[in-house]
């Protein structure tokens, strides 16, 4: 139980942490004109292609107590990075990180333009356009977004076991925990965990799903265009 | 209220190179002036219509120009101003309409006043919308309303913010004649008492018809004539425009000979042995014209016609026949080939088939001269 509620907790996390940041930079992605935009645009996909193990390995030497992250966070809060929770939300922020921002580049940029001119024709300036217009308009983009960050930290392993370790109530999350078991030969906790998982996330996904589906568009633009 | 408003001329000067996928590569380069009331711009697709609206609502920088209204300056290339268009305070209405689709009618003619109090803000929406007669659309979505009341929405939005000048772009191609006619009405009732320059795009005849008091030509970028709607439909000087307004037919020959005491010259077709009388123009015996027919103007018979006034009789033959909606198209080979139609029934009547043998017959004066 401790690791399924230390799974949700993270997966929350890192899915608003990606929902304040992402925001700004999907629509810098979507609309700025600058020519060397792709390289950007690359840097946030490499999480895709890369294995976790080895984005887990530089974030490990980073963050450890002679990396330059470690070093920071040492010098802030007197304690280091590796091994930590924090650590955790952190490696996972970068590792799903294409998985919010793609949905939500491709959600602003199918706003018609003629409704952003429109907008700023009437008066409107860049953040009342995207309040008003472009953020209703992509909805179902953004709980796309959060729906995929979500899943996909609460599914992954590598990257967990690269920076994170196995600390019970620590760093010790679901995927880990079950890894555990079966390697104890404890299947029946091992089943007992990935069921509950199996079954949380299902729930979850459909509920989504539905609300987003039907009266969700209505109810939330409606709601963030207040 | 508002009647005291007078907010000045717009000058335009602007230059732009313009480029877009479907090969119409031009500069825009033109002066224009546009006073209080409805100026129509006209001109085949193409000419940069939209480009300039585009400069003057500041969606598009122009490469330069100046760009003002009344002493306000809104564009100046030389001194570096080119205003967001944010802060233009113009209204523009899309060929497209942007209504926003999330929103209602009275939401979407608000959006433009909500730094007003919510008091006076209902209260300017309230009249606007009593204005163009879609009270009754305030708490629809735009997906639940017709061509035409989306349109008067999309008015109502752009002119309830006071701008100072209304751009429209082919607003309300794609309605009927009686549905314009109503919107046109509205506007210009609406315009009587705000006086503003609007300038309104249009390559649709019957819209200059029915609006054209001032008319701009517009062809490749430039101004290429200005009056009123007979003077710019009925004497076409440039091929694009004669295009624009219904000349089917667009024929290039060379002056053979000039009758001054008929008021007539004879012009040759290219390659062919065709001959046309057409109107006295300003061209001189050898020179290269153009001569433009609408394919409605072109009476057809299978029985050579005598003792008729009309000047010119060419023997042909049926090259192709097409039924579209109630019209035949005939294209018609004399040597030159035209476009004819007819109606399906004279069609019948007269057996047309491909390759029957006809007489095309021409008034000399519905051959209008193009300047080569």
């Amino acid at each position: 139980m401790e690791a399924l509620l230390l799974s949700l907790r993270l997966a929350l996390s890192v899915s608003a942490i990606l929902l304040v940041i992402g925001m700004p930079l999907a629509y810098w992605l979507a609309y700025s004109k600058w020519r060397g935009k792709f390289l950007l645009e690359s840097v946030v996909a490499l999480p895709l292609v890369l294995p976790p193990t080895v984005l887990g390995f530089y974030l490990l030497v980073a963050m450890g107590p002679r990396g330059p992250l470690g070093r920071m966070w040492y010098a802030l809060f007197g304690h280091g990075l590796a091994f930590t929770f924090s650590g955790l939300v952190l490696a996972s922020v970068l590792y799903s990180f294409p998985f919010a921002i793609q949905p939500l580049v491709a959600a602003f940029e199918g706003v018609d333009r003629k409704l952003i001119e429109a907008s700023a024709l009437l008066g409107a300036g860049r953040f009342r356009t995207f309040q008003r217009v472009i953020l209703p308009l992509s909805v179902p983009g953004v709980v796309t977004a959060m729906v995929l960050s979500f899943a996909h930290t609460v599914g992954e392993f590598g990257v967990v076991l690269m920076v994170g370790g196995n600390l019970p109530g620590v760093t010790r999350t679901v995927s880990i925990d079950v890894y555990d078991h079966v390697q104890s030969m404890e299947f029946a906790q091992a089943n007992r965990m990935a069921f509950l998982l199996l079954a949380i996330s299902f729930a979850f996904l459909s509920v989504v799903y539905a609300v987003n589906r039907r009266v969700g568009r209505r109810v939330w633009a409606s709601w963030v265009a207040r | 209220m508002g009647s005291e408003i007078n907010p000045g001329n717009l000058s335009v000067r602007v230059r732009k190179q313009h480029r877009d996928s479907n090969d119409s590569d031009f500069v825009l380069d033109l002066t224009l002036e546009v006073s209080a009331g409805i100026t129509i711009l006209f001109g085949p697709s193409g000419a940069g219509k939209s480009t300039l609206l585009d400069c003057i609502a500041g969606l598009v920088r122009p490469d330069a120009g100046r760009i003002s209204v009344g002493d306000d300056v809104l564009v100046d290339s030389e001194s570096g101003v080119h205003l967001a268009p944010q802060k233009r305070r113009l209204a523009y209405v899309f060929q497209e309409l942007a209504l926003f689709p999330h929103k209602t009618g009275e939401e979407n003619v608000g959006y433009g006043l909500t730094n007003l109090p919510r008091k006076e803000r209902n209260g300017r929406v309230e009249e606007i919308l009593a204005a163009f007669h879609v009270e009754q659309l305030r708490k629809r979505k735009p997906s639940e309303m017709s061509g035409g009341e989306k349109r008067r929405v999309a008015l109502a939005r752009s002119l309830v913010t006071s701008p100072r000048v209304l751009l429209l772009d082919e607003p309300l191609t794609g309605l009927d004649t009686g549905l314009k006619a109503g919107i046109i009405d509205d506007l210009r009732a609406w315009n009587a008492a705000y006086k503003i320059p609007i300038l309104y795009v249009t390559h649709s005849r019957d819209e200059v018809d029915a609006l054209g008091e001032h008319v701009i030509a517009m062809h490749h970028g430039r101004v290429v004539g200005a009056g009123t709607a007979n003077e710019i439909l009925d004497a076409p000087r440039l091929k694009g425009l004669a295009q624009a307004v219904g000349f089917e037919n667009l024929l290039w020959g060379t002056v053979v000979e000039l009758r001054k005491p008929d008021g007539v010259m004879r012009v040759r077709g290219e390659r062919s042995l065709c001959e046309l009388e057409v109107p006295l123009g300003d061209a001189a015996p050898g020179s290269r014209v153009c001569i433009a027919v609408r394919a409605g103007d072109i009476l057809l018979a299978t029985k050579q016609p005598s003792a008729l006034s009309a000047r010119n009789i060419m023997e042909g033959q049926i090259v192709s026949l097409e039924q579209r909606g109630t019209m035949v198209i005939a294209r018609v080979n004399c040597g030159m080939v035209f476009i004819v139609h007819v109606t399906p029934g004279a069609a019948r009547t007269l057996e047309l088939c491909v390759e029957r043998k006809v007489w095309l017959v021409l008034k000399t004066h519905s051959c209008h001269l193009v300047a080569a």
